[in-house]
């Protein structure tokens, strides 16, 4: 029996670039405002679930041909790695480090190795959720 | 001073490259001559430094590693340490070119070179570390080394089983010795063995110095499978006979040895001490070489023996620790020879025993039997291999002109002089000495004499055998060859080795000593006629009566019975504990979810409650906390009201959207209690879950009602309300706990400190960052988990692999 999801495959194609849009700037905004790695990777984790919910998982890993175990992995060498950084510098294990710069037309702007681990994060996340729901509705 | 951690690093990072480097070699050459390079090379470095070492210097290098916690990587080259390196990788170089004869290509030598490489990096670092915490770590990588080897060919059920025995045993060494250098730490306040050395007065006192002593000869007698612990030695006679030549006879069954000599200046003063190093030495002494006459393995046979002379290089090192107790004086000669003896007997056994292992290797490759009631007459097939069992053979036994012979007179001589000595009460006992030393040293002698005998005389029984027997290729003979020429070398140049190599290290053993050259005696082969002499003649007539008349006393070993051995105790033990942790484990472990919830709750109900009314901080002080608002009242009782309809619920579908109520109520309250973080982290989580939930929804079967016992559901639910009692109660009695740190201190600084204004952030990403970098990796865990859960299942008929 085939459902007609007709209407959940149009909201989901506007939806989705605004669930994405969304985890990006939640991802940014962690600094200063609500948001960060964990809440912005759980978002993007939630659009590619509704992705895969709306169409079937052949056509979703066609536009996105990613391993997501690997994916997790490179979130955890990122998360490590940036820990691990800091000893090449001299100072104790997971010391951060930021910097505000005056860029030009946007202003001052910070840079800070947080961003790096925090990617690490959302990255696990995105990799986890996303292995988690697969593998289970892939099982036989 | 590089060299010496360029040493332990090298084989390190070999072992790292062999599974890159195996593809492309193997078609080239036998990956054994890559290995081959690295004990050389590094033999030729260590053996740069023994002229100045002779000369009484020692070299010290640092390298901090965890230096909050006493912790550095302290290389220490000295003359003992050095003596270890060059038979590790001396030695390690002539089983490496062995083995390349010995191991076909077919095997899967990557993972072979591997583990030795690792052996070889693991046991430098034992004997080159001055750190008790970074020497402890290579102990027990050496014990993980060996394991691995034992096991290699894993698909032999009893290769399987002598790895896990010798893993068992050196490792519950290794933990007691563990604790034992943790009281040594208590007593001297350093990590570091020259440190403990040089305030040895001060340590002597601490009440902690005995069990500190008794806990680390635990560690070294399990390592040098010491009497009762020697059961482990001939069951790692399952490895290929590469490894046993190398770390069951050479290298790693001396680490025990090594620490003996390497603390023998820390408690070599001690009664027990004493007692307990020549005491055990000398029992497994006599065991070992009583037990080696009865086999009929070649290589069990050998394994025995092996025991047997560790025990005497062990009651050797416990005859010399008494020149600690006397001192530097004129008359302490006598004892440090001891310690002299068995530095020279250590490396005597290393030559002779790594030639026969090499020999048996031959046998058992080119006939294709090391049993030897299968064997003999094979000295006409094999002339070479023949000739070097006859000088390892007679050099184990103790004759003339083989090195062996020196070091048996010297043992002789120790236990002779050690009867006349006046403290420890060894006056009493110290007769005994001299008898058993002899009584062993005549089954050695039978032994030694089996293992030529019945291989190479006698008739040759081709039926018996499964190959035509022949010589072994050059190739094979090269290394026990050279061993057997430093046999016969040694025997006619003692003094050499007595001078470079020998004497530095009796200034480690002897550190209090302001000189060592008179402490060394002249080696020479021929004293006139004394009672060290006279014993030895004495071991070879009766040894060899006792030899021909085998057959007539062998049936005397049937009296022991098989059931009182060591061995079967070990069994027992094993199967004891085994099935009892299996009875523990089945009786709570039953596979209903609801048990386990039952567990989960009781102890945290047990333990957050115990604690909060234990430390008097159940206090509820209503009076400062804010109004409730009418509209929280509302969704409190939205939220009681799905709970509670859960519970009744008779579909999973309505349970699963009650539970969904219930996350979104949480998430509202955060909204109203302005915690956007956690309201945004509550709603994706609640979205996903649900999700989640419909997928899983397919494969679960229909909710049954519940069918258990009315008490059975009284008492659940009784546990229930507690757990939600404990946490309402406890949420309303942390308002007011005051007793940690408050965080607002985060919110003041995290600016200044981290760069960030989201506190929430800062808190995870740099305050406690570290533990979010833990939360990523156990959530990867968790994800690879469920992967490998639902992705990898066993296929039935693989299901059982075992034999």
């Amino acid at each position: 029996m085939k459902i007609n999801d007709v209407i959940l495959r149009t909201i989901t194609k506007a939806i989705v670039f605004i669930i994405l849009t969304l985890g990006v700037y939640l991802f940014f905004a962690g600094h200063h405002a609500p948001g960060g790695g964990f809440i912005g990777g759980l978002v993007l984790a939630s659009a590619i679930v509704l992705l895969y919910l709306a169409y079937d998982i052949e056509t979703v890993h066609k536009g996105m041909p990613f391993d997501f175990k690997k994916v997790a992995a490179l979130g955890v060498l990122l998360a490590t790695g940036t820990a691990i950084g800091s000893l090449f510098f001299d100072v104790p294990f997971l010391t951060q480090t930021y910097e505000y710069v005056n860029v030009p037309v946007f202003g001052k702007m910070g840079f800070s190795t947080v961003t790096i681990f925090e990617a690490g994060v959302a990255l696990t996340v995105v990799g986890v959720v996303v292995t988690i729901i697969l593998s289970i509705s892939e099982d036989e | 001073m590089v060299t010496v951690l360029f040493a332990i690093l090298l084989p390190f990072v070999c072992a790292a490259l062999i599974p890159l480097l195996y593809r492309r070699l193997r078609r080239m050459a036998h990956l054994g001559w890559f290995v081959l390079s690295v004990p050389i090379i590094l033999f030729i470095l260590l053996a740069r430094y023994i002229p100045q070492i002779a000369e009484g210097k020692t070299f010290i290098d640092t390298y901090e590693w965890i230096p909050s916690f006493n912790i550095n990587f302290t290389t220490y080259l000295d003359g003992l340490s050095i003596i270890f390196g060059l038979l590790i990788t001396g030695v390690g170089s002539l089983v490496i070119l062995y083995s390349i004869f010995y191991l076909s290509t077919k095997e899967s030598l990557h993972h072979f070179y591997c583990y030795l490489l690792l052996f070889m990096g693991a046991m430098l670092g034992v004997v080159f570390s001055d750190n008790l915490m970074v020497l402890y770590t290579f102990w027990e990588l050496t014990s993980v080394s060996s394991f691995l080897l034992i096991a290699f060919w894993h698909h032999r059920k009893a290769s399987r089983a002598g790895a896990r025995k010798a893993m068992t045993i050196t490792v519950f060494g290794g933990l007691s010795m563990l604790a034992g250098f943790l009281m040594l730490y208590v007593a001297s306040g350093t990590f570091s063995i020259r440190d403990i050395v040089s305030n040895v007065e001060m340590i002597r006192e601490h009440t902690l110095f005995v069990p500190a002593l008794l806990l680390i000869l635990v560690g070294a007698f399990t390592k040098s499978a010491q009497f009762p612990f020697h059961i482990w030695l001939p069951d790692a006679m399952e490895a290929p006979t590469p490894v046993s030549a190398y770390l069951h006879s050479a290298t790693m069954v001396k680490a025990g040895i090594y620490i003996v000599a390497r603390f023998s200046p820390v408690f070599g003063g001690e009664p027990v001490w004493f007692w307990l190093v020549s005491g055990i030495g000398l029992v497994t002494l006599f065991w070992g070489s009583f037990n080696a006459v009865r086999q009929t393995d070649l290589k069990a046979l050998l394994a025995f023996s092996t025991v047997s002379q560790l025990g005497l290089i062990m009651s050797l090192f416990g005859l010399g620790s008494v020149g600690h107790y006397f001192g530097y004086a004129e008359s302490s000669i006598i004892y440090t020879q001891a310690s002299f003896a068995a530095l020279f007997h250590l490396i005597n056994h290393s030559t002779f025993k790594g030639a026969l292992f090499m020999m048996v290797g031959i046998v058992d490759h080119e006939v294709g039997t090391r049993d030897i009631r299968r064997l003999g007459g094979l000295m006409a097939l094999m002339p070479v291999t023949f000739t070097i069992a006859v000088i390892g053979g007679f050099s184990m036994a103790g004759l003339p002109p083989f090195n062996g012979f020196l070091s048996k007179e010297m043992f002789f001589a120790a236990v002779l002089a050690i009867r006349e000595v006046e403290v420890f009460s060894i006056d009493t006992w110290g007769i005994l000495f001299p008898v058993v030393a002899w009584v062993a040293s005549i089954f050695t002698f039978v032994y030694s004499m089996i293992l030529i005998g019945h291989t190479f005389f006698g008739k040759l029984q081709p039926y018996k055998l499964d190959k035509k027997p022949h010589e072994a290729p050059i190739g094979m003979l090269i290394s026990p060859i050279v061993l057997c020429l430093l046999v016969v070398t040694i025997f006619f140049f003692p003094n050499v080795l007595g001078h470079y190599i020998l004497q530095p290290a009796m200034a480690s053993i002897y550190p209090t000593f302001p000189t060592v050259s008179e402490l060394t005696p002249h080696i020479s082969a021929w004293h006139g006629v004394n009672t060290e002499l006279l014993m030895t003649l004495g071991v070879i007539i009766i040894g060899f009566v006792l030899f021909k008349t085998l057959k007539s006393w062998k049936p005397l070993y049937r009296v022991f019975s098989q059931n009182f051995t060591f061995n079967s105790y070990y069994n027992h033990l094993i199967n004891f504990s085994e099935k009892g942790s299996m009875k523990l484990t089945n009786r709570y472990m039953s596979g209903n979810l609801t048990h386990y919830f039952v567990y989960i709750y009781v102890f945290f109900v047990a333990l957050i409650a115990g604690y909060f009314i234990w430390s008097d901080a159940m206090v509820f002080e209503f009076a400062k906390d804010s109004p409730v608002e009418s509209y929280e009242l509302v969704l409190v009782f939205v939220m009681m009201f799905a709970a509670i309809w859960m519970v009744f619920a008779k579909g999973r579908i309505t349970a699963m959207l009650l539970n969904g109520v219930l996350g979104y109520s949480i998430a509202f309250f955060f909204v109203i209690f302005r915690a956007p973080d956690l309201a945004l982290t509550q709603l994706v989580v609640e979205s996903v879950t649900t999700a989640l939930f419909l997928l899983c929804f397919k494969y679960l079967p229909d909710l049954l009602p519940e069918n258990s016992r009315m008490r059975v559901k009284w008492a659940n639910a009784i546990i229930a309300i507690f757990a939600g009692a404990t946490v309402t109660l406890v949420g309303l009695a942390v308002v007011h706990y005051d007793r940690f740190e408050t965080v607002a201190l985060y919110f003041n600084d995290a600016y200044d400190l981290a760069g960030g204004s989201n506190i929430v952030n800062t808190i995870l990403g740099d305050f406690r960052a570290f533990d979010t970098m833990l939360e990523v990796v156990v959530l990867l865990i968790a994800g690879l988990g469920v992967y490998t859960l639902t992705k990898l299942k066993p296929r039935k008929e693989e299901a059982d692999h075992e034999n």
